[in-house]
């Protein structure tokens, strides 16, 4: 079952960094899809194309269609409010609003008008569960976020995302500033959670990319490489360039 | 080595300079404040003056500078917020921005005293208000709006930009995101910007000159249509205008002005020292 | 999303857009209502006598310029006196002052600028005047040179203010790569970081010495108001009258309407431009600036 299917996406920046040329993919529902290549390549591009995280960004020119559930979200007349509650992202580094740990679960929760106490501790509880924090924060919930060491900090993220119950989770270069053990952490997460989201990774490194793909991306300077299975594409790539910076003659 | 005497001999003048510029300022308000004490006292604070002017108290002018005060902050605190705001939030870059910012930096640089001309055409002659409350204080609101503007906005940009992005990406209208992330964030600089323009409005006088200062009102004002004395206005009737004025009763008055002023230069150093130890970003 | 939320959004940006806009309505309000009452001069005085070196409107004499050279000696005096000291002070905070002194040292200036100036023309009255006139000898203490010093007093924190911000962005890096070849600090603070913070200083004098025009209490109180042509050097020791005090000490006699009243909202005309001219070419110098280091950094 495919969740997104992108057809034909081009887009430049007005400052020429960064663009995507004719990118064409199908991504899986129940899966973990990983993006990877060397910096520069499109990854976090496209994956603010799924949430329209763009609109906020000078966007020169922008073609092509992303489907979702068989609706274009990069129509102009798409809800792009209710499109970012189905789509929560997680930034490379840990950003916790400045409120209390709670607050920060529940921020999407009241925005959307959610004021019944039992549904926001029910939020709460189970989104922190599904992040793997919840037994270290539960006694201290009403604590300023920030106090919190990076790593815990970048699940309370992912949490804060899941809190919504999206449908996709973007992950971009999630556990780039993390210590392995909450790498490890994160990971394992992910792999609990695929069983009911879509999940779009941007790993912040190889190696990552392969433990974790079910599907895996390869892109260089905005073009889609090679697209497949995430156990072939790392043993068996069919590209040169894929091959070459699998094992690591550049990038 | 010569290069190096030249720097010691540089240093020492550059240390001079300083000097020279700083103690003329602590020695001004030192000064005042013992010369201005002796005046002080419940009569002083609280009276109507009297002997034209030359007894009794400054009560009338202090209630009004109060006023005039409150005036211009309930005019150009919510426009100056609102007008930082589009400038941090919405404006893009492109030549109207660019015309605004011009506009407000003119608007900083016009004389207090042509503000005062424009306040006596516009309010006081053209509206009708006639010299009153309300004229003086909508003159010193505009007056005071690049001062608010300027620093506001600068509170609010130095809110990181992650946090607005983080906030869009949970579903959050920009609206919904100034009010909920950046406007509290932004809050303790928007206040300090805002107590420093408000102690710049008390402390003119040229502005409410033909606007609403009274020479000599030996009551309170009874509406906002009544002209109203003012401190900074009253020390310069009294050390200019009335022949053999106590010198005491000019130094009280300049005193009660400078505490009235640096008061508001405190708690606007409070509020922003207290929200930097605070900070969580 | 729900319609209500919609409509308050949508009221809202349009409210804070409004008010993003309404610095330029208040610019044009006050140059519209100071032409509509100062243009008429034009055609009530001759221009000969406008641009004559007699005020005296008592008798119909309307001569601007010892109004206008009243103002530039004044603000000339207050110049050679705020610019060494502006930029010196600047340069000790930001380049040699220990960080406890500058702690105290920045907000002292900060508050310099906040003290009404109605306090220093008062104190300029009973001491500083007296006090010239004793120590220069001077016939009386009331000239353009008292008002130049309180000048100076008040453009000295916008000095400092901008010129310390502008020291202070200059990247560290062009210090430590002077300090690397071997040029002390003084010499890394003249040849490298003065220069390269150069146009944020220029605004800063700009910014100070437009204040120092415009600046209107404290120069009536001090500078003895004779609308003399102040033309020789010798003038700046003799008393003086600027158009800010002009439009100060007469508006509030004049009946609205007359010949006076609308030649004084002329010289406000006056004022008004050159303030725009300053704060345009001060403004004009952080623009260039900005692109210059964007084709540098592009």
């Amino acid at each position: 079952m495919n969740k997104l299917v992108i057809e034909n996406l081009s887009l430049q920046y007005a400052d020429g960094t960064e663009s995507l040329s004719n990118i064409n993919m199908d991504i899986a529902k129940n899966a973990i899809t990983v993006l990877f290549g060397p910096a520069g390549g499109g990854k976090s591009t496209l994956l603010r194309c799924i949430n329209r995280l763009n609109d906020l960004t000078d966007v020169e020119t922008m073609s092509g269609r992303i489907m979702m559930d068989g609706e274009d979200i990069l129509n102009p007349a798409t809800d792009t409010i209710a499109l970012r509650r189905k789509v929560g992202m997680v930034f490379a580094r840990p950003v916790v609003l400045p409120m209390s740990i709670r607050k920060n679960l529940t921020y999407g929760l009241e925005l959307a008008g959610e004021k019944r106490k039992s549904k926001l501790e029910e939020a709460v509880e189970r989104s922190l569960k599904l992040a793997a924090i919840w037994d270290e924060v539960k006694d201290r919930l009403e604590e300023p976020a920030i106090a919190l060491s990076g790593g815990q900090q970048q699940r309370i993220c992912l949490a804060r995302s899941l809190a919504q119950q999206p449908e996709v989770i973007l992950l971009d270069e999630p556990t780039s500033g993390l210590d392995p053990i909450s790498t490890g952490k994160v990971e394992a997460a992910l792999q609990e959670l695929k069983k009911d989201y879509t999940i779009i990774l941007v790993p912040h490194s190889v190696q990552q990319a392969a433990r974790t793909a079910d599907y895996a991306a390869f892109f260089l300077q905005g073009e889609l490489v090679e697209y497949g299975n995430g156990d072939e594409l790392f043993t068996n790539p069919q590209e040169q360039r894929t091959e070459d910076y699998v094992t690591g003659r550049f990038g | 080595m010569n290069r190096h005497l030249s720097q010691r001999l540089g240093f020492s003048l550059l240390t001079l300079i300083a000097i020279i510029t700083v103690v003329p300022i602590i020695s001004v308000i030192v000064y005042i404040f013992l010369q201005g004490s002796p005046a002080i006292s419940r009569e002083f604070l609280l009276a109507v003056p009297r002997s034209g002017m030359r007894e009794g108290g400054i009560f009338p002018a202090i209630i009004g500078t109060f006023y005039l005060t409150i005036g211009t902050a309930i005019f150009s605190v919510p426009l100056g917020i609102a007008a930082a705001i589009y400038l941090s939030e919405y404006a893009p870059d492109n030549a109207w921005t660019r015309i605004i910012r011009l506009a407000i930096i003119n608007l900083a640089g016009i004389p207090s005293v042509v503000y005062g001309l424009f306040g006596l055409g516009l309010f006081v002659l053209f509206l009708k208000f006639g010299t009153s409350i309300l004229a003086a204080s909508l003159t010193l609101s505009i007056m005071t709006l690049p001062v608010i503007i300027s620093t506001s906005e600068e509170a609010l940009r130095a809110v990181p930009q992650s946090f607005r992005t983080v906030s869009v990406s949970l579903g959050a209208t920009r609206w919904q995101t100034i009010r909920r992330i950046v406007l509290p964030q932004g809050l303790p600089g928007i206040l300090t910007g805002v107590i420093l323009g408000l102690e710049r409005a008390a402390g003119e006088t040229a502005p409410i000159l033909f606007t609403g200062a009274a020479f000599f009102l030996p009551r309170l004002p009874g509406s906002i249509f009544d002209a109203t004395m003012a401190l900074p206005y009253h020390l310069f009737v009294i050390s200019t205008q009335v022949p053999e004025m106590p010198i005491q009763i000019q130094y009280g008055t300049a005193l009660v002005l400078l505490i009235f002023v640096l008061g508001m230069n405190l708690i606007a150093t409070v509020i922003r020292s207290r929200a930097r130890a605070r900070r969580q970003w | 999303m729900d319609k209500d939320l919609n409509w308050r959004e949508f009221i809202i940006t349009r409210a804070i857009k409004a008010s993003g806009y309404s610095a330029i309505v208040f610019v044009a309000l006050i140059f519209i209502f100071l032409l509509r009452e100062g243009l008429p001069t034009l055609g009530e005085v001759d221009l000969s006598t406008l641009f004559s070196v007699r005020w005296y409107p008592i008798e119909d004499y309307f001569g601007i310029l010892p109004l206008i050279t009243g103002s530039l000696i004044v603000t000339l005096g207050a110049a050679l006196v705020a610019i060494p000291f502006g930029i010196g002070t600047a340069v000790y905070i930001s380049e040699i002052a220990p960080r406890a002194v500058r702690e105290v040292l920045k907000p002292l200036v900060e508050l310099l600028g906040g003290l009404p100036s109605v306090v220093l023309g008062f104190l300029g009255i009973l001491v500083l005047s007296p006090w010239l006139r004793t120590t220069f000898d001077l016939p009386t203490g009331l000239t353009a040179f008292t008002g130049s010093l309180l000048l100076a007093a008040i453009a000295v924190p916008t000095i400092v203010s901008v010129a310390e911000d502008a020291l202070d962005t200059v990247p560290r890096s062009y210090r430590e790569a002077a300090w690397a070849i071997g040029a002390t600090h003084w010499q890394t603070i003249w040849r490298v970081t003065l220069p390269a913070a150069r146009s944020g200083v220029m605004t800063g004098i700009m910014l100070g010495i437009g204040r120092a025009i415009g600046e209107t209490m404290a120069v009536m109180m001090v500078t003895g108001n004779a609308p003399v042509m102040a033309i020789r050097p010798g003038s700046l020791f003799e008393p003086a009258r600027t158009m800010t005090a002009t439009i100060a000490a007469e508006m509030g006699e004049v009946a609205s309407g007359s010949v006076h009243y609308h030649t004084l909202f002329f010289i406000g005309i006056v004022l008004f431009l050159i303030s725009l001219a300053v704060n345009v070419a001060a403004s004009s110098v952080i623009f260039r600036s900005k692109k210059r280091s964007e084709r540098i950094l592009s």
